[in-house]
């Protein structure tokens, strides 16, 4: 099942999207109950804060074959630990312009704020993330290859 | 210099006979000619190995979380320590984070100019037996066998002295000034602008061929003071983040977290390029964090035991813009 092609219209993305509990993870669930329509490329761990996101969870995530990595919180002053969203906010821009810095393209490591009420845009949000990965085509850099079989080809 | 160490001696003398310290740490003359030692004192004829001169560059705040961690039934070490800039800046930021006490220890800090790169200066020896050294204010001038060579001290200056903005200590109890000349003003690091300007796969590759030195001995991590973690993430098994082989990818991560962690901490002390025996270019990829949290929250670390990290602050509007809007 492995897609091998590079070729960007077969190529579909894997997509970790660590969505907090409150907000985006709702705003997520509203999409579906609203029957909007987007690319199934996500791969969902539900948080109960997007605070409680450790950089290491998307170190982990695009070393073992992610393609991309997204995480959503609640919008600035809607947190429902009241203030989680901010650290993760600091937290993520560092996290953001140190791997571009280091050669990993930005659009691979993408952050959102989604409410409860959002499910379009929560859609809007997968639709945009998973065209811009589809281009970029799989992840290359930072990626473990574990299997002799992969480290020939 | 020499002027500087008779201070540091006597000062140190003063503070064992007053019996405000159980114990000093210092510099002291290492194996090899261009080296130093840390040294621990004790008692008062020991304090006659303390040096002072332009090789005195390890980071000694990084056995000050060891030497203070409380332990029940056990009497409080008092510690003494001597601080160029850069680990005074160190001194700072354990004590924001609570690592040790400002009253567990007596600082002795110095005014540095620089500390010279010894395996730079080595090299341009070619191998001839060297017999001592003596220091001038600009100079290092070295006697070999044959002949005596000079050099400019500012142009064999290890590159975080370079660029650093601190170099005399904001906290201390006693401040000895040295007759060192003081580097000229500071003049921007070029590196991270020159290193975003290349290209992502330039990039990527500088990335891949510095990191493929790396043998993970962890010298940079046991040489920095903000690395002082009971259990280091790259060793924890439960859970298991990053392997422990000389995999790339791993050693990528080791060293990506590791300078994460240091976000908002790191005072750019140099301890862990010195401290690299295969001299991995780590500052390249630590000194972009340094300037980003300087940018972005407008905070320098190390300069006042009052401030907060940014990590563990936030403002209402920070900036946003990396944020993903749907089309």
């Amino acid at each position: 099942m492995e897609q091998r092609s590079s070729d960007s219209t077969k190529f579909e993305p894997k997509i970790l999207a660590f969505l907090c509990n409150w907000c985006s993870y709702a705003g997520a669930d509203l999409a579906g109950v609203s029957r909007f329509q987007y690319p199934s490329t996500i791969r969902v761990i539900r948080v109960p804060c997007s605070g409680r996101v450790n950089p290491l969870y998307i170190v982990k995530a695009l070393q073992n074959g992610f393609d991309a990595v997204l995480v959503s919180g609640c919008h600035p002053g809607d947190c429902h630990y009241i203030t989680g969203n901010y650290y993760a906010r600091r937290k993520f821009a560092l996290v953001k312009r140190y791997l571009d810095y280091l050669g990993l393209e930005p659009e691979r490591v993408q952050f959102s704020w989604v409410s409860a009420s959002e499910g379009a845009r929560f859609a809007q949000i997968i639709k945009k993330i998973t065209d811009d990965v589809k281009k970029l085509g799989p992840l290359v850099y930072f990626k473990k290859s574990i299997s002799l079989k992969e480290k020939a080809l | 210099m020499k002027q500087a160490e008779r201070e540091i001696i006597s000062n140190t003398k003063k503070l064992l006979a007053d019996n405000r310290i159980d114990v000093f740490i210092g510099y002291e003359q290492g194996t090899l000619p261009f080296r130093t030692s840390p040294c621990f004192v004790h008692t008062d004829p020991e304090v006659q190995k303390l040096v002072w001169n332009s090789f005195c560059a390890n980071n000694l705040s990084v056995y000050l979380p060891h030497l203070l961690r409380q332990r029940k039934g056990h009497e409080h070490t008092r510690v003494g320590i001597l601080c160029k800039g850069c680990d005074n800046r160190s001194v700072v930021e354990l004590i924001k984070e609570k690592q040790l006490s400002r009253d567990d220890i007596v600082i002795i800090g110095i005014s540095c100019a620089g500390i010279v790169d010894s395996t730079k200066l080595q090299s341009r020896l070619n191998g001839g037996r060297i017999i001592g050294f003596d220091e001038t204010p600009d100079a290092i001038v070295v006697r070999l066998e044959n002949e005596e060579k000079t050099f400019k001290k500012s142009e064999f200056l290890c590159e975080a002295c370079r660029h650093c903005a601190h170099p005399i200590p904001n906290v201390y109890d006693i401040l000895v000034r040295s007759e060192q000349l003081f580097p000229q003003p500071v003049v921007s690091d070029p590196r991270v602008t020159e290193f975003r300007a290349r290209n992502r796969d330039q990039r990527w590759r500088t990335l891949e061929h510095e990191m493929s030195k790396c043998i993970r001995c962890y010298a940079c991590r046991n040489a920095c003071p903000n690395c002082y973690c009971k259990e280091c993430f790259a060793e924890q098994t439960a859970p298991k983040w990053i392997g422990v082989t000389n995999d790339l990818s791993d050693i990528i991560f080791f060293h990506v977290m590791r300078i994460f962690h240091q976000a908002g901490r790191c005072v750019d002390c140099g301890a862990c390029v010195r401290a690299c025996p295969m001299g991995v270019d780590l500052r390249l990829f630590t000194r972009m964090l340094v300037d980003e949290v300087t940018d972005r929250f407008g905070y320098e670390p190390g300069l006042s035991t009052k401030d907060n990290a940014p990590l563990s602050a936030y403002r209402i509007d920070d900036e946003q813009t990396f944020m993903v809007e749907p089309e």
